[in-house]
C-alpha cells in the first residue's frame, strides 16, 4: 500500500512511516474498531430497536439539529467577522483576532459552566432573555447557544485567509468597468469564498455534533427532550448497557463520516464550478 | 475617474459594530464570567478554594496525564510529518485522513472505545482482572483517552511547516556527509521549532482540558481519578460555584497563554515567510 513513488536521498522513510502506522493502529484504529466488533455481537433487529427507540431518536434530533442550526447561524456571523478582520482596520483588531480562537483553546467544561452561568434565569444575559420569553438555559436554545460558541472559530478561520487572498486588482477592474460594491460582492467575492464557507460549515458541524462538555451543563438533560446523544451514551454505560451505548455511538460516528464526505464532495463541486467559469 | 474601493463609512462602521457585538456576546462575556465568578468572594477565598486537597490532587493528575500524553504525541507528530512532508508515497491521502479521525469523533465515543477494550465486559477485561490490573476507572485509561483525543494535534501543525521548508537543505547536508540523525537535529529541527512549539502548546492545552473522554473512563473517585476538568464539574454540581470557577480560571489562563504563544508564532512565521518570498523575487 505505502510505496515510494520515486527514489530520494532523504533517509528514514521506513522508520518514520512504520512508526506512524504502528502508533496510529494502536491508539486510533484498533480502539475505534471496537465499535464495530461490539455492535456485531448483537443482532440487527436488536441494533435497530436501540437506535430507533423514541428516546434515542429525540437525542439524535437534538444533537444533529442544534449542531446544524448553530453552524448555520455561524456561517453568517462568522463570514461577517472574517470580512471585518480581513478588510477593515479598527483599534484593538489584533486582540480581537487573537481571541477568535478562544473557544477552541478553552476546555469544554469551563465553557459549559461559564455559558450556563451567563444564560440561566438570574444570569448576566439570561435575565433579559427570560423577560423576552426566551428560555435560554436548560432548553434547545441553550444547546444552540453553546454550539454557536464552540463552532465560531472554525468558520472564521477557514474564510478569513481566502478573503485576504482575493486580488484587489480584479475588484478595481470590475469597479472601473462600472460594477457597484454589491455587484462586485455577488460576482467576484462570494464565488471565491463559497468553497471555504462550505468547509467551515462542515468543520463546525462535525465538531459540534458530538460536543459534550460545553453542552451538558446548559442542556437540561431531560430524557426525550433536552438530552444530547453523547449523554445518552454515558447513561447507557452507567446502566452497564454496553451494546446500547455502542450502537448509539456507531450511528453517530457513521453519520458524521457521511456528512464529512458529502461536504467534501460539495466543496469539490463548488471549486470546480468556479474553475470552469 | 474615481470609483468605490471599499464600502461607505456608515456600512463599514455598522459591519464592524455587528461583528464586535457578536464577539462580545459569544467570546468576551464567557471569558469575563469565569474570572468574575472566581473572584466574587475575594482573592483570599479564591486561593483557599484552589488549595483544597481534592483540587490539588486533580491538578497533579492533570499534569501527570499531560506529561505522558504530550511527549508521546510529539514523537508521533515528528515521525508522521517526516514521512508525509519529506516523501511522496502512495496512500498518503488515506494516511492524512486517518490521522485526523480523532478530531471528528465525539469525546464521549473516544472514552467509550477504551471501556470496550479494557472495561469489565471488554475484550481484555477478564484477563486484566485475573492479573489484578486496573485500567478503566484508573489513571491508565485517563491517559490513554487523552492520548487518543490529542493524537493529531502536533502532527497537524508540523506537516504544513515541514512541507513549506522543502528538502533542499536536508539534501545539501546529506551530500556533505552528515548522517540522517545529524541532519534532523541540526538542519530540520531549527527550521520547524516554532511550529513544533505551537503544536506542543496546543496539544498540552487540549490534554489538560479534555473532559468528555476522560469523564467516561475516570470513575470520578475524588482525590484519585479526577482530573481538573472533572473536579470543576463536581464542584459545580455541588453548587460550590466560586470554587468551581476558581479551578476553571486556571484552565482559562492556560487557554489565554496558548493564544499568546499562537500569536507570537504567527508573528515569527510571517517574518520568515516574507523573507523567503523576498529572496525568491
Amino acid at each position: 500500500m505505502f510505496l515510494l513513488k520515486q527514489k530520494t536521498t532523504i533517509p528514514g522513510f521506513h522508520l518514520a512511516l512504520g512508526y506512524t502506522v504502528l502508533y496510529l493502529s494502536l491508539i486510533v484504529l484498533i480502539p475505534l474498531s471496537m465499535l464495530f466488533i461490539k455492535t456485531s455481537t448483537i443482532s440487527f433487529s436488536q441494533f435497530w430497536s436501540i437506535v430507533t427507540a423514541p428516546r434515542t431518536l429525540a437525542a439524535y434530533r437534538l444533537s444533529f439539529g442544534a449542531a446544524f442550526i448553530a453552524s448555520f447561524i455561524n456561517i453568517f456571523f462568522g463570514f461577517l467577522i472574517a470580512w471585518v478582520l480581513a478588510r477593515y482596520n479598527f483599534p484593538g483588531k489584533k486582540i480581537v483576532d487573537a481571541l477568535i480562537d478562544f473557544p477552541f483553546a478553552l476546555p469544554t467544561a469551563v465553557a459549559g459552566i461559564a455559558l450556563t452561568t451567563l444564560y440561566t434565569q438570574n444570569g448576566l444575559l439570561g435575565q433579559y432573555l427570560y423577560k423576552l420569553g426566551i428560555q435560554s438555559a436548560y432548553s434547545w436554545t441553550g444547546v444552540v447557544l453553546a454550539l454557536i460558541f464552540i463552532g465560531l472559530p472554525f468558520i472564521v478561520r477557514t474564510v478569513e485567509p481566502v478573503l485576504q487572498e482575493i486580488d484587489a486588482e480584479i475588484e478595481d477592474a470590475a469597479a472601473s468597468l462600472g460594477a457597484g460594491r454589491f455587484q462586485i460582492f455577488r460576482r467576484i467575492i462570494f464565488p471565491a469564498v463559497l468553497p471555504s464557507l462550505i468547509t467551515g460549515f462542515s468543520l463546525a458541524f462535525a465538531r459540534t455534533i458530538g460536543e459534550y462538555g460545553s453542552v451538558v451543563f446548559i442542556a437540561g438533560n431531560m430524557p426525550g427532550k433536552t438530552e444530547i446523544a453523547p449523554l445518552l451514551i454515558i447513561t447507557k454505560l452507567e446502566q452497564f448497557d454496553y451494546s446500547g451505548a455502542t450502537a448509539i455511538a456507531l450511528v453517530m460516528l457513521i453519520v458524521s463520516f457521511i456528512l464529512l464526505a458529502l461536504t467534501n464532495l460539495a466543496q469539490w463541486w463548488a471549486s470546480r464550478r468556479i474553475g470552469l467559469n | 475617474m474615481s470609483y468605490a474601493r471599499t464600502e461607505s463609512p456608515i456600512v463599514r462602521r455598522s459591519l464592524i459594530g455587528i461583528a464586535l457585538i457578536y464577539l462580545v456576546l459569544f467570546i468576551f462575556l464567557p471569558l469575563f464570567i469565569v474570572f468574575a465568578t472566581a473572584l466574587q468572594k475575594g482573592i483570599g477565598y479564591y486561593f483557599n478554594s484552589l488549595a483544597d486537597v481534592d483540587t490539588i490532587a486533580a491538578i497533579k493528575l492533570t499534569v501527570i496525564t499531560a506529561l505522558i500524553a504530550v511527549p508521546l504525541n510529539l514523537v508521533f507528530g515528528v515521525a508522521a510529518s517526516w514521512a508525509i512532508a519529506k516523501f511522496d508515497f502512495r496512500g498518503k491521502n488515506i494516511l492524512l485522513t486517518l490521522i485526523d479521525v480523532p478530531l471528528s469523533v465525539s469525546p464521549v465515543i473516544s472514552g467509550l472505545i477504551f471501556v470496550l477494550l479494557f472495561g469489565l465486559q471488554g475484550i481484555f477485561g477478564p484477563w486484566l482482572r485475573e492479573h489484578g490490573w486496573r485500567i478503566i476507572f484508573a489513571p491508565p485509561a485517563i491517559i490513554l483517552a487523552t492520548i487518543f483525543v490529542t493524537f493529531p494535534m502536533v502532527a497537524r501543525e508540523l506537516i504544513p511547516v515541514m512541507k513549506s521548508q522543502g528538502n533542499d537543505e536536508e539534501e545539501a547536508a546529506l551530500t556533505l556527509g552528515a548522517s540522517g540523525w545529524k541532519t534532523f537535529w541540526y538542519v530540520t529541527l531549527p527550521n520547524i521549532k516554532w511550529g513544533l512549539l505551537y503544536g506542543v502548546i496546543l496539544c498540552n492545552a487540549r490534554a489538560m482540558g479534555e473532559f468528555g473522554a476522560v469523564s467516561v473512563v475516570s470513575g470520578h473517585i475524588r482525590g484519585l481519578t479526577n482530573t481538573l476538568p472533572l473536579q470543576i464539574e463536581i464542584l459545580y454540581n455541588d453548587y460550590n460555584f466560586t470554587a468551581a470557577f476558581a479551578a476553571a480560571s486556571l484552565l482559562a489562563f492556560l487557554a489565554l497563554f496558548t493564544l499568546v504563544i499562537k500569536s507570537l508564532v504567527e508573528y515569527r512565521f510571517r517574518a520568515e515567510l516574507n523573507a523567503v518570498r523576498k529572496n525568491k523575487i
